[in-house]
């Protein structure tokens, strides 16, 4: 398949997540919007890396093509990392006012 | 390399010393030695050049003079902030090793930052540098501050990582040979692709998020304020510089060829940077809230480095990190001692406790920039070095003006020390001062003048 299909799905996953982060209230949808936009990118990365495989130019010289692949995993390692951390904040947050709406957060500005 | 190595061991000490060390005023200590063996190791590296472990980086980390000066520059204002407010840590929570712990693998993530020579370490390096500070963030877990403080850092420091990936993918989509390695993603001389664009454009705002440049600054006022003010400390000196760091050398790294094309978008960002970041601390209240303030303004200069990359700048990128540091820290230092965080909290001070007051008007006059201070010698390396780049050199004007604003609100605190009564029977601290500290905030005043008047120790480790 044409490389432009991949990006272009990737892109438009990328932009829900984006929109998502913007719009959404509830910490939690906030917080998948983000793996959606990781998930996105990590996509595009495999993507890109098949398509350096089959080039021409990757074939003459030394072919890195399957670092992509390898960084995929440590997105995937690192998103977890982030997950518990990030899910561990969130229900500090929630034993502390009973609620997971970012607008709380706004009590901040004085 | 040592440092890396190094801090993730120490890290992983700390946190067995927190599980079999019973008592919590000997956990400081083990930490301050773990960053005086940092420094040592991390000096060892940098005037031998063979680190002590012998590791097939496969060309993945590039230790030169510039990154071991930077890291050494790092440890020894980490150590400067451990020996000032090792005492306050414990005032945070019940959890005084975890917390060190989670400092050490703040510096390893910076390290990295300063090191990596792949795309692939300066997301790691990113990442470990952030993903440690979100909880000691939220470390004053009964504290509603702290906890949206740390929620509202998580979120922006996640999407913001999203965007660097994004860029990241699409430079490694754009460069024809299909790697990650910084010399390999340079673009040619011909035109820019459009992919190429996408990448450098979604690189710089993710790294503007970073280190809190206009206009992605808006979450730092928040986070910096509501955090524990000892990790607001760190947050905002070890951390920025490190962002700084990953920020020029990837761009020295990989875009430098083509500084006209993007240099632009930096010139913007400084402007914005060093007018937000100057004109709303004018308008506050609390002196943490305007520091924060005060640190995006800062960074403008910094990105000041950025926006030269050359000679220069990097030099002036090292002297400002240890100068706006070394500052920081110490006015940090001092405003954690106080009960009053407002402006009013400081007046008088200079009759109560004139060792504090000298040191705190030392240290803001650094901030602003007096002569014969570190912050005189890094603005001054700065400016020249935007000028010597040649183009937009009304930028250097710009700059000038708004460190001549900045006067405004850093000496606001100094005639609040001096020249006004304090309310009746004010209590300026719980506690009482310990000579150490003073001492300490004396030897912290020494350096900043020392690199003020030979700012060649600093460049002399980066040519040695």
């Amino acid at each position: 398949m044409d490389i432009k299909a991949y990006i272009a799905l990737s892109l438009i996953l990328f932009t829900i997540g984006i929109v998502g982060v913007l719009i959404r209230r509830n910490a939690i949808l906030i917080f998948m919007c983000v793996e959606l936009m990781l998930n996105a990118v990590n996509l595009l990365l495999v993507a890109f890396s098949q398509m350096h495989a089959v080039s021409t130019a990757a074939k003459a010289s030394v072919t890195y093509a399957s670092d992509a692949q390898i960084f995929v995993f440590f997105i995937m390692i690192v998103a977890a990392a982030e997950v518990s951390v990030g899910l561990a904040i969130i229900v500090m947050l929630y034993r502390n006012i009973h609620s997971v709406d970012v607008n709380f957060l706004n009590r901040l500005k004085n | 390399m040592n440092a890396i190595v190094f801090s993730a061991l120490w890290g992983v000490v700390l946190m067995f010393v927190g599980a079999f060390v019973k008592s919590r005023g000997s956990v400081k200590y083990i930490a301050i030695a773990g960053a005086i063996l940092g420094l040592v190791l991390s000096g060892m590296e940098l005037y031998s050049g063979l680190p002590l472990f012998n590791i097939d980086k496969t060309d993945m980390l590039r230790t030169g003079n510039f990154s071991l000066t930077f890291i050494c520059i790092v440890y020894i204002c980490t150590l400067v902030l451990f020996l000032l407010n090792g005492k306050d840590f414990e005032k945070i929570g019940n959890h005084v090793a975890e917390y060190f712990a989670l400092i050490f693998f703040v510096l390893c993530g910076v390290s990295l930052c300063a090191t990596f020579d792949t795309l692939l370490l300066l997301f790691l390096g990113i990442e470990i540098m952030s993903i440690p500070l979100y909880i000691l963030t939220g470390s004053e877990k009964s504290n509603l501050k702290s906890n949206e403080a740390s929620l509202k850092y998580f979120l922006m420091g996640a999407f913001s990582t999203g965007l660097l990936l994004m860029g990241i993918a699409f430079i490694y989509g754009a460069n024809s040979n299909g790697s990650f390695y910084l010399e390999h993603i340079q673009p040619g001389k011909e035109h820019l692709t459009v992919m190429m664009t996408v990448g450098i454009v979604f690189m710089i705002v993710a790294l503007g998020f970073k280190v809190s440049a206009a206009p992605f600054h808006f979450w730092t006022p928040d986070v910096y304020d509501g955090a524990p003010t000892v990790i607001t400390s760190f947050m905002a000196t070890i951390v920025k510089v490190g962002g700084f760091i990953a920020f020029i050398r990837l761009f020295e790294g990989s875009f430098g060829a083509i500084q006209k094309d993007w240099q632009i978008l930096i010139v913007i960002l400084t402007v914005l940077t060093l007018l937000i970041g100057n004109i709303t601390a004018i308008f506050q209240q609390s002196v943490k809230r305007m520091l924060a303030y005060s640190s995006i303004a800062q960074a403008g200069f910094m990105l000041l480095a950025i926006f030269a990359l050359n000679g220069p700048a990097k030099e002036g990128l090292l002297i400002y990190s240890a100068a706006y540091s070394l500052a920081t820290i110490g006015i940090f230092a001092i405003l954690i001692k106080l009960n009053d965080y407002t402006i009013d909290g400081f007046n008088g001070l200079a009759r109560k406790e004139p060792v504090m007051a000298f040191a705190g008007a030392l240290f803001l006059f650094s901030l602003t920039g007096i002569p014969l201070t570190a912050g005189f010698t890094a603005k001054f390396y700065v400016l020249l070095a935007a000028l010597q780049n040649g183009h937009y050199q009304w930028l250097v004007v710009v700059a000038v003006l708004f460190a001549a604003t900045s006067a405004y609100y850093y000496f606001r605190i100094i005639q609040a020390m001096y020249f006004k009564e304090p309310a009746e029977n004010r209590v300026f601290t719980d506690e009482k001062i310990p000579a150490s500290f003073k001492f300490m905030l004396l030897v912290t005043c020494a350096l900043i003048l020392i690199i003020g008047a030979y700012p060649e120790i600093i460049i002399g480790w980066l040519y040695h």
